[in-house]
């Protein structure tokens, strides 16, 4: 069996594996559907979007189901403080993701405009909502959540939805939101052509943009507004977890110290930079797969920047300092970490594999001649 | 601690939730091998119609699966907001099959459904075969997995409290897999599951055969729904959760409730057909007693003794006073984890912490405990028995119900002559609601039949909650029961709407009422 230290931060980046995972699997056919009563003017053009992602939705949605059952067992105390306090965003996040299954599944069942193009906006609703509230979480965890744990370790959120939504959150939740749209429709072009393709290279030109400034105004901002978090007192990376028992510091520039202590982790951000202007520029000239893959590895670089900067915090609490929780008091036992870690190791290859495959067997081109021959199968 | 309305909320918001999930769960469960078998004669066979009866219940199975995926999210979510001192408390074992659950089954089952709906013209005939069996695989892994994170709320094996992380930690992950409780529940459920899908193909067939259209392609389906459906029902009858009843003590508590056994009678004890139970008086006003049935099914032996409503309470009393001396030692530990006499005080009375926690729903102090607050926590420690023992008979009596139409299914299949017996049709047409029924039941008897617990002698019910404010509930409640609704109606429509066109909704122009949907 690994150390316990050792599984601490091995945890912390296979969550972070999951989150960009997720960000990359379910993040397209997210951008998908929040570009979907944009690029595609009838209904054949939008069957034709849907189509690109039918038969594939589902299976990426396990990341966003895996990712939150391994935060439930690898930080329990994260799941627990952060579903909780975060229950009407949460709430609205998963009553957005009401709209997917029943939306790819019902919509084309019964040949009605009013019934499709309600099923359209709802699948609008499922793929723009959730990447939003996300980029708004993630924008609060920088500038610290008000929770407390009593000696039992209940903790209590004294916080309100609205308070949520600050401007800083907001505009986290732009870059992300810009970075889901943009994949998205780097994907949409890959797999469509004529007018729902060139829609979908305009709606990437304007998400790619919109993506480079949020992400650098988000970046200035942190760097110059937002006081970040620091343990003072010392850290037993061994210790058995215990969140009440440590102290924490509040100071300007905290959140940009693992870039002077790490420089290679400065290799985040201009991964993120690299990557979304390759994407860019690879999508604009028809290299769409390329593009893909550039455009994934841009969305590694950005939730791996959010990540570094906020290490070794995960939840900073603002109203009660020591109640942060971190990836040293968070985290499960090391029994369990242990037998998640061979769990992962041993599914995650397969599931890479059969995934694969299951593109290749549906790749190509969704076209509208494939939407008429298929009326009664397709999405 | 947390306001009695907030608790009753959350409960209640769950139990709608959960339900809610479970109307749709069976059916996928038993759906997929049902279209296995179907596809899987239709490669053997390379006969058209079987795979035209694979296309047309697949796409019933699929409008069904929509919803299964929608509410499942929910079940995700919902530890992490409402139950949060529960998902931090036990967390540690609990969360790993959930996780599991995902990496091993989710991600299975739910990337082959994908090319099982748009794989039929990109894949060979055995490919896609091995599709659709992975899908089935996947499903009834993903029932596995939660079964065994249930089972573990029922019989709490393999996990010991720590003191310095304030929760239950893993200590055999083995146990955690294997306990017979967990075992034994995945029988019974995806057995149950198995007998729904059976029932929705059976009922559907009837139909057409009654209205005398597709009658090959209803034939065909009502024969493999009735051999499957027999096999099931047998199964969950004979394999029946009861198995599991022995094991720990969260079921035998479960056990003398739902049979409103008060007393423990010598071995081997009768089985109450049906009784009057009378809580106040903890006794049975009427009843009408089977000889030996209860401690046969209940024991597998004739002389091993089921112990009786009273004598577990007597033995919970033992359990709360002891408790109480582990929870003050827990509270002085918390304040100087180097107190030696409070760490040898808290081992001696670690077993029956979550006893001892029973008390706080009425006191913070437990040292405070006053013999009529004692009083109050050893009453909870049992169940309502009226609920349990009317609902545990209704779901037994329609699994024998639905034993004797299968089984009648299954002869006049096999004689050949099922499509001239009216009778039949109709009997399983009407008996569509009654496996839906039964399941609801069966989770009733389960999660309130471990009731004043979350996970049973460890964690209380009341204890379990997030600090939300009760706004917050009522919202949430009537959010989730507003979408619910929207979303049963849709789901219905469509299923009735489709189940009426027939197979004749696929386009192929092979069937009845082909164009009744242009």
């Amino acid at each position: 069996m690994l150390d316990y230290p050792t599984l601490k931060i091995i945890w912390w980046l296979l969550v972070g594996v999951l989150l960009i995972g997720f960000a990359i699997m379910d993040g397209h056919d997210m951008g998908v559907g929040t570009l979907l009563p944009f690029v595609g003017k009838n209904d054949v053009e939008r069957r034709v979007v849907i189509n690109t992602v039918g038969p594939h939705w589902d299976g990426n949605q396990v990341w966003f189901i895996t990712g939150g059952g391994a935060i439930f067992a690898a930080w329990p105390l994260v799941y627990a403080t952060a579903f909780s306090g975060f229950y009407w965003a949460m709430l609205a996040v998963l009553w957005a993701l009401f709209f997917r299954p029943v939306g790819f599944d019902y919509r084309s069942k019964i040949a009605n405009a009013t019934w499709r193009n309600t099923w359209d906006w709802g699948l609008f609703v499922g793929g723009a909502v959730p990447p939003l509230i996300f980029g708004v979480a993630f924008g609060n965890l920088f500038q610290g959540v008000p929770f407390s744990f009593a000696d039992n370790l209940m903790s209590t959120y004294s916080g309100s939805f609205w308070g949520l939504l600050n401007p800083f959150a907001l505009l986290c939740g732009v870059v992300s939101t810009a970075m889901i749209t943009f994949h998205g429709a780097i994907y949409l072009m890959h797999r469509t052509d004529d007018a729902v393709y060139r829609r979908s290279r305009t709606a990437m030109l304007i998400f790619g943009g919109l993506l480079l400034v949020s992400f650098t105004a988000a970046g200035i901002w942190l760097w110059q507004g937002i006081e970040g978090y620091a343990i003072t007192s010392t850290v037993t990376p061994g210790a058995l977890p215990n969140p009440l028992d440590k102290t924490v510091v509040r100071e300007a520039g905290a959140w940009l110290a693992n870039y002077d202590r790490h420089p290679a982790t400065m290799l985040l951000p201009v991964l993120a930079y690299a990557g979304a202007l390759t994407a860019m520029l690879l999508a604009a000239n028809g290299a769409t797969l390329a593009a893909f893959v550039a455009s994934s590895l841009a969305i590694l670089g950005i939730i791996g920047t959010a990540g570094v900067s906020l290490f070794p915090f995960i939840m900073p609490s603002s109203s009660d300092l020591r109640s942060s929780l971190t990836v040293w008091d968070s985290v499960s036992s090391q029994l369990t970490l242990n037998i998640m870690l061979w769990a992962t190791l041993i599914f995650m290859p397969l599931i890479i594999v059969y995934t694969s495959w299951a593109y290749k067997v549906m790749a190509g081109k969704v076209t509208a001649a494939y939407i008429r021959e298929n009326e009664h199968a397709a999405y | 601690m947390f306001s009695e309305q907030l608790v009753d909320l959350s409960r209640l918001q769950f139990a709608v939730t959960a339900m809610y999930h479970f109307l749709f769960v069976p059916l996928t469960i038993g759906m997929t091998w049902i279209l296995v078998i179907m596809e899987a004669v239709y490669v053997m066979t390379g006969n058209q119609i079987y795979k035209d009866m694979t296309r047309f219940w697949g796409k019933l199975f699929g409008i069904n699966f929509a919803l299964g995926v929608t509410t499942g999210i929910t079940m995700e979510f919902q530890f992490g907001t409402n139950w949060a001192y529960y998902s931090h408390y036990v967390g540690d074992i609990f969360g790993a099959p959930l996780a599991i659950e995902g990496l091993m089954a989710f991600f299975l089952e739910s990337t082959f459904i994908g090319l099982f709906f748009f794989g039929w013209d990109r894949l060979s005939r055995r490919q896609h075969l091995l599709v659709t069996i992975l899908m089935a695989v996947g499903t009834n892994l993903s029932a596995l997995w939660i079964l065994i994170a249930n089972g573990w709320m029922q019989n709490p094996v393999g996990a010991e409290f720590s003191y310095v992380t304030m929760r239950m930690e893993m200590v055999d992950f083995w146990a955690v897999l294997f306990n017979a409780d967990a075992q034994a529940k995945f029988v019974h459920t995806v057995s149950a599951g198995y007998v729904t899908g059976a029932m929705f193909v059976l009922s559907i067939s009837a139909f057409y055969l009654l209205r005398g259209r597709d009658v090959e392609f209803a034939k065909k389906s009502f024969r493999i729904a009735a051999a499957f459906g027999f096999a099931s029902i047998c199964s969950v009858i004979v394999l029946g959760d009861e198995s599991g009843y022995t094991v720990g003590e969260a079921q035998q508590t479960k056990l003398a409730a739902m049979e409103a056994m008060w007393e423990t009678e010598p071995a081997p004890a009768g089985f109450n057909l049906i009784a009057i139970p009378n809580e106040a008086e903890m006794k049975n006003d009427f009843a009408i007693e089977i000889p030996w049935v209860m401690g046969i099914i209940g024991t597998r032996s004739l002389d091993k003794q089921i112990p009786g409503i009273k004598e577990i309470r007597e033995k919970n009393r033992e359990r709360i006073l002891s408790g109480m001396e582990g929870v003050t030692a827990l509270e002085a530990l918390r304040k100087d984890p180097a107190d030696a006499a409070m760490k040898a005080r808290f081992e001696e009375h670690k077993a029956d912490l979550g006893f001892g926690l029973l008390l706080k729903k009425y006191v913070a102090d437990v040292r405070q405990s006053t013999p009529e607050i004692i009083e109050k926590a050893v009453a909870d420690t049992i169940p309502r028995v009226t609920p349990l023992f009317w609902s545990f008979r209704i779901m037994v009596a329609f699994g024998f119900l639905m034993l004797g139409l299968f089984g009648a299914a299954l002869v006049y299949s096999l004689k050949g002559n099922f499509a001239d017996k009216p009778w039949l049709l109709r009997s399983a047409l009407w008996m569509l609601p009654v496996p839906w029924l039964s399941c609801e039941l069966g989770w009733f008897v389960a999660e309130y039949g471990r009731q004043p617990w979350t996970i049973y002698g460890v964690l209380p019910t009341h204890m379990s909650v997030s600090t939300l404010s009760v706004n917050s509930l009522y919202g949430s409640l009537a959010g989730f029961i507003g979408f619910y609704t929207v979303l049963l109606v849709v789901e219905m429509y469509l299923m009735v709407k489709f189940a009426k066109l027939g197979p004749g909704s696929l386009g192929t122009g092979r069937y009845d009422n082909e164009y009744a949907h242009a």
